[in-house]
C-alpha cells in the first residue's frame, strides 16, 4: 500500500448546491484515506489561489485528479486560472521545473449531452478526446502521465442508479492507484 | 424586636425567602410553597418576625399586576381574540358553576342567602399568582392545560368587576341598598378601557421611544414600572382591577419593539413581588382560627378545593383537554385566590359578612393556596406518569417561535449583515439599544427589538436558547466581549461571529474563544487602497490582486502575534516590524506571491521550451 494521501483531487463547481453528478462523484472519493480534496471555489471564492501551498500540494502527490463538469469544452474558468497561476516556469516547465515530472494525472469529468453528440454529425462536432487536447498537453509539458479520462457522457438523462455505479467506478479507480513510475 | 424598620422588614423577607426556596425546590416542591412556609415561619404565628401581614398583602399584590403585565406583553391583540372562545366558554362555565354550586351548599348549610352569595363568589376565583407563577415555573404556559388554565383565569380577572359591583346591593344596611347598582361607575370603567387602549395606541409609543432616546437604562426602567403603576391606579379609581388594567396595558404593548426591553425591565421586580406576595399569604394564614376549629377549617379547605378541582376536570373533559393534562388543569386553579382576600374585605366593609366569617372563610383560602403546591408535586410524580408517559405536546401559541440567527447591534455594521441575511430569505431577531436605529429598521420591517443585549433575560426572550447563530455587532468593544462570555456560558449550541474594533480587540475576541471575526474598518480600508493603486496607475486586477495578498499576509501576521499575546510588548512589536518587511519584499518580488499569471513565458520574452503564445 501507498503512502497516506498521494491523490490530490481538485474540484470546482459553479452551483454544488443543485449539482448531482459532480456531487456523487466528490462525496464517493473525499472520505478515502489516500485522497486530498482540493474544492477550488470553496477555498478561493476571490480567485486568489494561494500558489505557494498549491504547488506544496501537487508536489506531494503521486496523482492528479482534476474533478468537474465540462461548460464550453473545457473546465470551470478557476481551473484555467489555477493553471496560470499556479503550473509557473521553474516549477511546472522551463529550466528546474520538474516538480511535476513522473506524476501521473487523471482527468474525471462529465457532461451534459450524451457520447453521440461527440462526432461530425452531432452537435459538438468534435469527438470529446479531440476537445480536451489542450488539458492532455499541459499535463504532458509538464511531464505528467495522461490517464485514461474517466468521463460520464449524458447528464442530463441518466438515472440515479447510473450514476451512483459510476461514482462506484470512480471510487474503484482511485482505490486501487498504483503509481506508473514508481 | 419592636422597631420594625423598612430595612429590617426587607432583611427578613429575603433572609426567609433566600433559605426556604432554594431548600423548598431542591425538594421538589418549587418556589411558592417555600415563599409560603417562609411566611408562615415569619409571621405572627411563626417567630412573629412580622406583624402587619396585611399591609404587606396589600403591596405585594402588585407582584400579580406586574405578572399579569408580563404575560400581556405576551400576548398581541390578535392572539388575544383568538383566545375569546376559551376566556368566554371555559372561563364563564368555570365561575358561574362553581359559584352556584357553592352557594347551594351554603343555603343547604344554614347561611344567610347574601352571604352564600358573596362566599361563593369570592371562593370560586382561583389565584392567578399561584397559577400563572406555577405554570411558568415548569414552563407549561404553553401547553393546552396551561393555555387553557390561562384563558380562565382571565375571564374571573374580568369577573371580579361585576362581582364588586353587586357586593354593596347584598347589603343589609338601609344607605348601602339604596345607593343602587352604580350606571356612573360602569361608564366610568369603560371609559378608562377606551383610554387605555386609545392611549396605548397613539401616546404610549411616541413617548417610550423619547425615553428609549435617552439611553439612560434605569429611566428606562423607571418609567416601565411607572407604566404599570399607573395604569393599575386609573383602573383601581373606577373600581376595577389593577391586574387587567396592566395586562391590558401590556397586551397593546406586546407588538412593539420594546416588548423585550420592558419584559427584562420588569422581570426581577415581578419576581420578588411575587415571591413577597406569597409570604404574605403564608403570614396571613391565621392559626389562632385553625387551631380554634381545625377539622372545620381543614374541611373547608380541602373540600373547596375538591369542588374546585371536580368541576374543571369536567369542563377541561368537556372542552376536549388531552386527558393527561386534565389533573394538571383541574388542579392548578383549584385554590381560592387573592381576589377572595379583596371580595371578602369588601363584604365586611359593606356589612355583608360578620367579621367571623371574613376571618374563617379567608383562611380558608390562605390554606388552599398551600395545598396546590404539594398537589402539583402529587400530580407530577403520580398522576401523570400513570395516565401517560409521552411528553406533553407544545404548542407555539403564546411563545415565540425565535429566529435562528440572533444579530446584536443594528447601526452601520450590523445593518449590512441582516440585510444581507434577509435578501437571502434568512431572517434574524435584531437586538439594539439605539431608537434611531430602530426608527429606521421598523420601515424596512425588519424585527428588531429594543435593549441591551448583554443582559441575560433579553436574550433568552429574544429566544437564544432555540439560536444556532449569534452575530455580534455592537459598537461597544468591552461590552461585545461581555456578551459572547454571556452566550458562551447559558447557550453553548450558539456560534459567534463577531464585528471586531481593532487589532487589540481581535486578540480578546480570540481570548474569548471567538475565531471568525471581521475588523470592521477593514475591508473598506483594503477596497479603497486599492482603488489609490488603480489611480497611480494598476491595473484593476493587479490592484486587486496586491490587496489580496496584503489580506493574507496580514492576517498571517495577525495569527502569528497572537501566538506571543502573553509575552511583552517589545516581541509583539518586533514580529509586526519582521512581518512588514517580508511584505514589501514579497510585493516588489511578486512573481511567487501574486497571482496574477506572473509567468512571463506565456506573453513577452519566449524562452527555450515554453511554447509561444499569441
Amino acid at each position: 500500500m501507498s503512502r497516506a494521501a498521494d491523490i490530490v483531487v481538485y474540484f470546482a463547481h459553479l452551483a454544488i448546491e443543485q449539482s448531482v453528478i459532480n456531487r456523487s462523484l466528490r462525496d464517493a472519493v473525499y472520505d478515502l484515506p489516500r485522497v486530498r480534496l482540493r474544492d477550488l471555489h470553496e477555498l478561493y471564492p476571490d480567485f486568489y489561489i494561494d500558489a505557494v501551498t498549491e504547488r506544496a500540494v501537487m508536489q506531494a502527490a503521486d496523482l492528479i485528479v482534476f474533478q468537474h463538469p465540462i461548460y464550453w469544452y473545457a473546465a470551470p474558468a478557476i481551473f484555467k486560472h489555477f493553471l496560470d497561476t499556479v503550473l509557473t516556469r521553474g516549477y511546472a516547465y522551463g529550466p528546474d521545473g520538474t516538480a511535476l515530472h513522473g506524476k501521473d494525472f487523471l482527468l474525471a469529468v462529465s457532461t451534459g449531452a450524451p457520447e453521440e453528440a461527440y462526432r461530425p454529425d452531432g452537435i459538438h462536432h468534435y469527438a470529446f478526446a479531440d476537445l480536451i487536447r489542450p488539458i492532455e498537453q499541459t499535463a504532458r509539458f509538464c511531464g505528467m502521465n495522461f490517464l485514461p479520462p474517466l468521463v460520464l457522457h449524458g447528464g442530463r438523462s441518466l438515472s440515479h442508479d447510473q450514476i451512483s455505479a459510476h461514482a462506484l467506478r470512480y471510487r474503484q479507480l482511485l482505490e486501487d492507484y498504483r503509481p506508473t513510475s514508481t | 424586636m419592636e422597631d420594625h424598620s423598612l430595612l429590617f422588614n426587607a432583611f427578613t423577607y429575603l433572609l426567609a425567602a433566600v433559605i426556604a426556596v432554594p431548600i423548598s425546590k431542591r425538594l421538589g416542591f418549587g418556589a411558592v410553597l417555600g415563599y409560603l412556609l417562609a411566611g408562615v415561619v415569619i409571621g405572627p404565628w411563626g417567630l412573629r418576625l412580622i406583624r402587619e401581614a396585611e399591609d404587606i398583602l396589600h403591596f405585594a399584590e402588585f407582584g400579580v399586576v406586574l405578572l399579569l403585565f408580563a404575560i400581556g406583553l405576551e400576548l398581541n391583540p390578535q392572539r388575544l381574540w383568538e383566545m375569546r372562545k376559551p376566556i368566554l366558554g371555559l372561563g364563564a362555565a368555570q365561575v358561574i358553576i362553581t359559584m352556584l354550586l357553592l352557594a347551594g351548599l351554603g343555603v343547604a348549610f344554614d347561611l344567610s342567602g347574601p352571604i352564600a352569595l358573596v362566599a361563593a363568589m369570592g371562593l370560586s376565583l382561583s389565584s392567578t399568582a399561584m397559577a400563572l407563577q406555577l405554570l411558568t415555573e415548569k414552563n407549561l404556559l404553553p401547553t393546552p392545560a396551561g393555555h387553557s388554565g390561562f384563558s380562565v383565569l382571565l375571564f374571573q380577572d374580568i369577573a371580579v368587576i361585576p362581582m364588586l359591583a353587586v357586593i354593596p346591593l347584598l347589603s343589609t344596611r338601609v344607605e348601602d341598598v339604596n345607593a343602587g347598582f352604580d350606571w356612573l361607575a360602569l361608564l366610568q370603567a369603560l371609559a378608562v378601557i377606551v383610554l387605555i387602549v386609545v392611549g396605548g395606541r397613539f401616546v404610549l409609543l411616541p413617548v417610550l421611544r423619547l425615553i428609549a432616546a435617552t439611553g439612560l437604562r434605569e429611566v428606562f426602567t423607571a418609567f416601565s414600572l411607572l407604566l404599570v403603576i399607573a395604569t393599575g391606579l386609573l383602573m383601581q379609581a373606577v373600581g376595577m382591577s389593577m391586574a387587567l388594567g396592566a395586562f391590558l396595558a401590556g397586551v397593546l404593548l406586546a407588538e412593539s419593539e420594546y416588548r423585550h426591553a420592558l419584559e427584562s425591565d420588569i422581570e426581577p421586580f415581578k419576581g420578588l413581588l411575587l415571591g413577597l406576595f406569597f409570604i404574605a399569604v403564608g403570614m396571613s394564614i391565621d392559626f389562632g382560627i385553625l387551631l380554634r376549629d381545625p377539622l372545620l377549617i381543614a374541611g373547608l379547605a380541602l373540600g373547596l378545593v375538591a369542588i374546585k378541582a371536580v368541576i374543571l376536570f369536567a369542563l377541561g373533559r368537556l372542552y376536549g383537554l388531552p386527558s393527561r393534562q386534565l389533573p394538571l388543569f383541574a388542579l392548578v386553579l383549584s385554590q381560592g385566590g387573592e381576589f377572595a382576600f379583596v371580595l371578602f374585605s369588601v363584604a365586611q366593609s359593606t356589612g355583608v359578612f360578620p367579621a367571623a366569617v371574613t376571618d374563617t372563610l379567608i383562611v380558608t383560602v390562605a390554606l388552599s393556596m398551600l395545598t396546590t403546591p404539594l398537589l402539583m408535586v402529587v400530580n407530577d410524580r403520580f398522576l401523570e406518569p400513570f395516565l401517560d408517559h409521552a411528553p406533553a405536546p407544545k404548542m407555539d401559541d403564546i411563545e415565540d417561535a425565535g429566529h435562528a440567527v440572533i444579530i446584536a447591534g443594528f447601526g452601520r455594521f450590523g445593518q449590512i449583515v441582516g440585510r444581507l441575511l434577509h435578501a437571502n430569505g434568512i431572517d434574524a431577531t435584531v437586538l439594539e439599544h439605539d431608537p434611531n436605529h430602530i426608527e429606521t429598521l421598523r420601515r424596512f420591517r425588519f424585527k428588531v427589538f429594543y435593549g441591551d443585549a448583554c443582559r441575560l433575560e433579553l436574550l433568552r426572550a429574544a429566544g437564544a436558547e432555540r439560536a444556532r447563530l449569534l452575530v455580534v455587532a455592537i459598537d461597544e468593544a468591552d461590552a461585545a466581549l461581555r456578551l459572547v462570555d454571556l452566550v458562551h456560558q447559558n447557550f453553548p449550541q450558539i456560534k459567534v461571529i463577531a464585528r471586531a474594533w481593532d487589532v487589540a480587540h481581535v486578540f480578546e475576541l480570540l481570548e474569548h474563544d471567538v475565531d471568525v471575526y471581521e475588523r470592521e474598518s477593514f475591508e473598506g480600508a483594503l477596497r479603497l487602497g486599492e482603488e489609490a493603486l488603480k489611480l497611480l496607475g494598476f491595473s484593476a486586477w493587479r490592484a486587486k490582486q496586491a490587496a489580496h495578498l496584503f489580506r493574507a499576509h496580514d492576517e498571517e501576521t495577525l495569527r502569528e502575534i497572537y501566538r506571543h499575546y502573553h509575552e511583552d510588548f517589545e516581541v509583539r512589536a518586533r514580529i509586526s516590524a519582521d512581518a512588514r518587511e517580508r511584505l514589501r519584499e514579497m510585493m516588489q518580488s511578486d512573481e511567487e506571491h501574486l497571482s496574477i499569471a506572473a509567468d512571463e513565458a506565456w506573453h513577452e520574452t519566449v524562452s527555450e521550451n515554453a511554447p509561444t503564445s499569441r
